[in-house]
């Protein structure tokens, strides 16, 4: 199990190295000079932006700029940005944030659609598990920009329920009404997956064979039926708090959330090759560490997958 | 042990029927309105007795034992009857009442050990939670004591195993213990050896019957095989299509059955035709007048020809173990044998003998290791693709599940026509002209057609496996368990098309099968292979006749009806 898990580690590697070339090529290939765009209407002279080309290394060939950046990256100086922040403090600010963000909305999307797809799947047919189903269709197929400003109107500004913006200090308390919008969307994903799996499962010989041993119902629905169920919604559930991580951009900007999304969204905006490479970085770190993760919680719930090999 | 209706138990607790059930109807909702699956179905169960309920798939067997235990699946219902346990009427009772009764009052041992056991728990938790569930001690030691008794070597460390981490057997085993854990007065056995190899299959019912006499349990046995059930029950039930068309003591049943359709049954169980010429050897008659009625008898072939020839066959694969490393495991070990043209020899073996290895290499799905398959005087292995090609047009395969083996995608013309339209032989008229006349020789409606595999039954399906593989007018056709999955009847049907289309066609087959009741009734050559080597090889009367292997021997006697002695004229 060690050596496997070894071994997912060594494989960051290559997919690091990847990812990041190919993210610092799009930002390199992008139209428009990023220093004459700092200046906006009244252009600095030659020399001053000859001297900032330099010190952000962009009078150098891709390679070379590919490569100082990495070499930089390796000895923990991510350098600073546009505005003389450096980027390592920046980070250190939007990802906490970003990470509280998910998490809610994570829980939120598994305890609910969970908890709702298992009594939709057990009560298959019935007018609960229609109406979920029709809801869940409906939250699908809203826009998030739609339903996040209609909550934050609702729910924060009419009803007073939770805080309609965020601001500067995220906590989860506030950051309760983004962190649904941002869940409600996977919510319904993780409902429906639930229910298909449930409906699956409940009808396997090993259920059956569980109910003539005499167990309760209760116990049968969570030992047999939940668990097994669990196995497919796992994997989804790993592979969105990537999207709920690198994804929240729409939702940061209604919130006001001063995480990942909005200054990815900024730095890409003003072509900041080593910001948008340095969150980039980050969140692939994240999304190959949770995958990782995912496919361990996957070893333990199914027992028939083995990784020694 | 008596079969009269009242009765004193070893206990001499009661002369009461432990479980009655009186006028029992069943039926579904469909979706064009309520389906009646069974209809008047009525037996008795005394304490300590076995029954068993006999008949094909769909007749009701199963659904009349699930009643019992109030497992109807969701969509049926108890339409009318009564089920009595110990005088109770449970066919409507509460689902309260039910739990209380499952596990502690009536145990089930399922029928297939592959779906039976949640893959996500350990044998151990499984076993536990039963033994909780029904009120009784469930430390480690009393689960290690239940899969004990059930015959599992180890149970301690067995325990902490994974379903998949156990063979078949094991796993019967363990459901065996899980059914028995907390001693049940009525045990519902629902095929409970069906999945497995002959001789598994011996060892298990063979431990069950002992667990449950030591018991006092009573067992309600379903199966379909109307041998094994006289062999295991008092009693015999048979349903077909919904009704009890038969009942009574099992030997009485056996030797002068009633209805018609029990009268096909005891004629065709290939384990009753297996141990019918085996008594009539015994008894001096010749075996080929005791065959079941329209059974043709093969024409002694006059070509001795060897058109297939297997020398010094090998077969090794590489096992990972971790790390680049892997193990040999040789699944075919130096086997040797011939098969003469028109005629039909047979491998036999247990799970794992490597005798489908051995149909793979002769089909040259997959390359020896070493040693030599020669085809009509040429070795296989130095054919060139084109050659491979041609060789293919003349040695067919067909495949143990009819199921799988079709192209859920295609109809039936094109699933017949593809090997014809592969090798561009004909036509578009003269290769629809070939399928009406393949369809006609395998005793398929030319209607079939247009109809998809879905839409027919096992049987049918397994036609059209035969009318695909003798399109191209192969000379060799290799059945790889081809009526293994097949119910009795429709298997002595397809076994008769086989022998026909053999004497007919002068087709040569190699049957590989681990079942050897078929054996018996088609085959003129028999290999017995265990663990990858050929340990026995002959005719198939002398090898039946005078196994000179014990594992021949242990295979020949766990035949289901074995014990019983049949005279020869009862067909």
């Amino acid at each position: 199990m060690i050596q496997y898990i070894l071994r997912r580690l060594l494989q960051i590697i290559p997919v690091f190295i990847g990812t990041t070339l190919l993210v610092y090529f799009m930002v390199f290939a992008l139209p428009g000079d990023p220093i004459r765009a700092l200046f906006g209407d009244r252009p600095p002279s030659e020399a001053v932006i000859a001297q900032l080309r330099q010190q952000y290394n962009l009078d150098q060939p891709f390679w070379v700029q590919y490569g100082l950046f990495l070499k930089n990256l390796f000895t923990f100086n991510l350098g600073v940005d546009f505005t003389g922040q450096p980027i390592a403090a920046t980070l250190g600010r939007i990802f906490p944030v970003t990470v509280m963000l998910a998490v809610e909305a994570l829980i939120i999307q598994t305890v609910f659609g969970v908890t709702f797809g298992l009594i939709a799947g057990l009560r298959k047919g019935k007018v609960f598990d229609a109406t979920v189903l029709i809801a869940s269709l409906v939250v699908i197929a809203i826009p998030t920009f739609v339903l996040g400003f209609v909550l934050q109107l609702l729910v924060g500004v009419q009803l007073g329920w939770a805080k309609p913006t965020v601001g500067a200090t995220a906590d989860w308390g506030n950051l309760i009404l983004p962190a649904t919008v941002l869940g409600l969307v996977s919510f319904a994903y993780v409902l429906r997956l639930t229910r298909a799996s449930v409906i699956e499962n409940m009808n396997a010989d090993y259920v059956r064979t569980a109910t003539a041993k005499g167990l309760s119902r209760p116990r049968v629905v969570v030992t047999h039926i939940l668990r097994n169920s669990m196995i497919p919604v796992i994997t989804y559930l790993g592979a969105s708090l990537g999207g709920l991580m690198g994804g929240a951009i729409v939702t940061e900007s209604i919130f006001n959330v001063p995480g990942v999304g909005q200054k990815l969204f900024q730095a890409v905006i003003r072509s900041e090759g080593p910001t948008v490479v340095a969150i980039v970085s980050v969140l692939v770190l994240v999304f190959v560490i949770a995958n990782l993760l995912v496919d361990l919680l996957y070893a333990w719930l199914d027992p028939r997958i083995r990784y020694e090999n | 042990m008596t079969t009269s209706d009242v009765r004193i138990s070893e206990a001499g607790l009661t002369d009461k029927p432990l479980l009655e059930i009186r006028d029992l109807a069943i039926s579904f909702k469909t979706g064009s309105g309520e389906v009646q699956a069974v209809r008047n179905a009525h037996l008795t169960i005394m304490p300590g007795e076995t029954v068993a309920i006999v008949g094909e798939s769909g007749s009701g067997k199963s659904t009349t034992a699930l009643a019992a235990i109030g497992l109807l699946p969701g969509n049926g219902r108890v339409s009318g009857g009564q089920i009595l346990l110990d005088g109770e009427d449970i066919s409507h009772a509460s689902e309260k009442r039910m739990i209380e009764l499952r596990g502690n009052t009536i145990g089930m041992v399922p029928q297939d050990p592959m779906s039976n056991l949640n893959p996500v728990w350990k044998i151990g938790y499984q076993v536990k939670e039963t033994l909780r569930a029904n009120g009784r001690p469930s430390g480690p030691a009393d689960v290690a004591k239940v899969l004990s008794q059930a015959g599992l070597p180890d149970a301690e460390r067995r325990a902490k195993q994974y379903p998949h981490e156990f063979s078949g057997g094991m796993r019967q085993r363990a459901l065996i213990a899980i059914g028995l854990s907390c001693q049940p007065r009525l045990l519902i056995a629902d095929e409970p050896t069906s999945a497995l190899d002959v001789t598994v299959q011996r060892q298990i019912l063979d431990h069950l019957e002992t667990m449950t006499s030591e018991l006092g349990t009573s067992v309600l046995l379903i199966t379909h095989d109307l041998g094994l059930a006289a062999e295991r029950a008092d009693k015999v039930v048979v349903m077909y299509r919904g009704n009890v068309v038969e009942a009574g003591p099992s030997l009485e049943l056996l030797q002068n059955p009633q209805h018609p359709y029990t009268q096909r049954l005891v004629a065709s169980a290939p384990s009753l035709a297996s141990r019918r010429i085996q008594v009539a050897k015994e008894l001096g008659v010749e075996s080929d007048e005791l065959l079941a009625p329209g059974e043709p008898v093969v024409v002694e072939p006059t070509m001795t020809e060897d058109v297939l020839q297997i020398q010094n066959l090998r077969k090794v694969f590489k096992l990972r173990s971790g790390f680049g490393k892997s193990t040999d495991f040789t699944a075919v070990d130096d086997v040797s044998f011939s098969v003469k043209r028109g005629t039909t020899t047979a491998i036999v073996g247990e799970s794992g003998s490597g005798k489908s290895t051995v149909a793979q290499m002769v089909l040259n799905l997959q390359k020896p290791t070493s040693g030599k398959i020669v085809f009509d005087g040429v070795d296989t292995s130095t054919l060139n693709n084109k050659e491979i090609f041609a060789f293919r047009r003349r040695v067919q395969p067909i495949f143990q599940d009819p199921y799988g083996s079709l192209d859920p995608m295609y109809n039936i013309f094109r699933t017949i026509e593809e090997p014809l339209r592969t090798h561009k032989i004909g036509d578009k008229a003269s290769r629809e002209k070939k399928v009406r006349e393949l369809l006609d020789q395998v005793a398929l409606p030319q209607s079939t057609m247009q109809r998809y595999p879905n839409e027919l039954s096992g049987g049918q399906r397994q036609r059209v496996a035969i009318a695909r593989a003798l399109a191209l007018d192969p000379e060799v056709i290799i059945c790889d368990e081809a009526v293994s999955a097949l119910d009795v009847l429709v298997q002595a049907q397809v076994l008769n098309l086989l022998a026909d289309l053999q004497s007919r066609l002068g087709l040569t087959y190699l049957f590989i099968t681990h079942d050897l009741a078929v054996v018996r009734q088609i085959a003129d050559h028999v290999c017995v292979m265990e663990k990858g080597k050929l340990v026995e090889t002959g005719s198939t009367d002398d090898v039946f006749d005078d196994p000179q292997r014990d594992y021949t021997k242990a295979l020949l006697h766990a035949i289901p009806g074995a014990r019983l002695m049949l005279p020869p004229e009862v067909a």
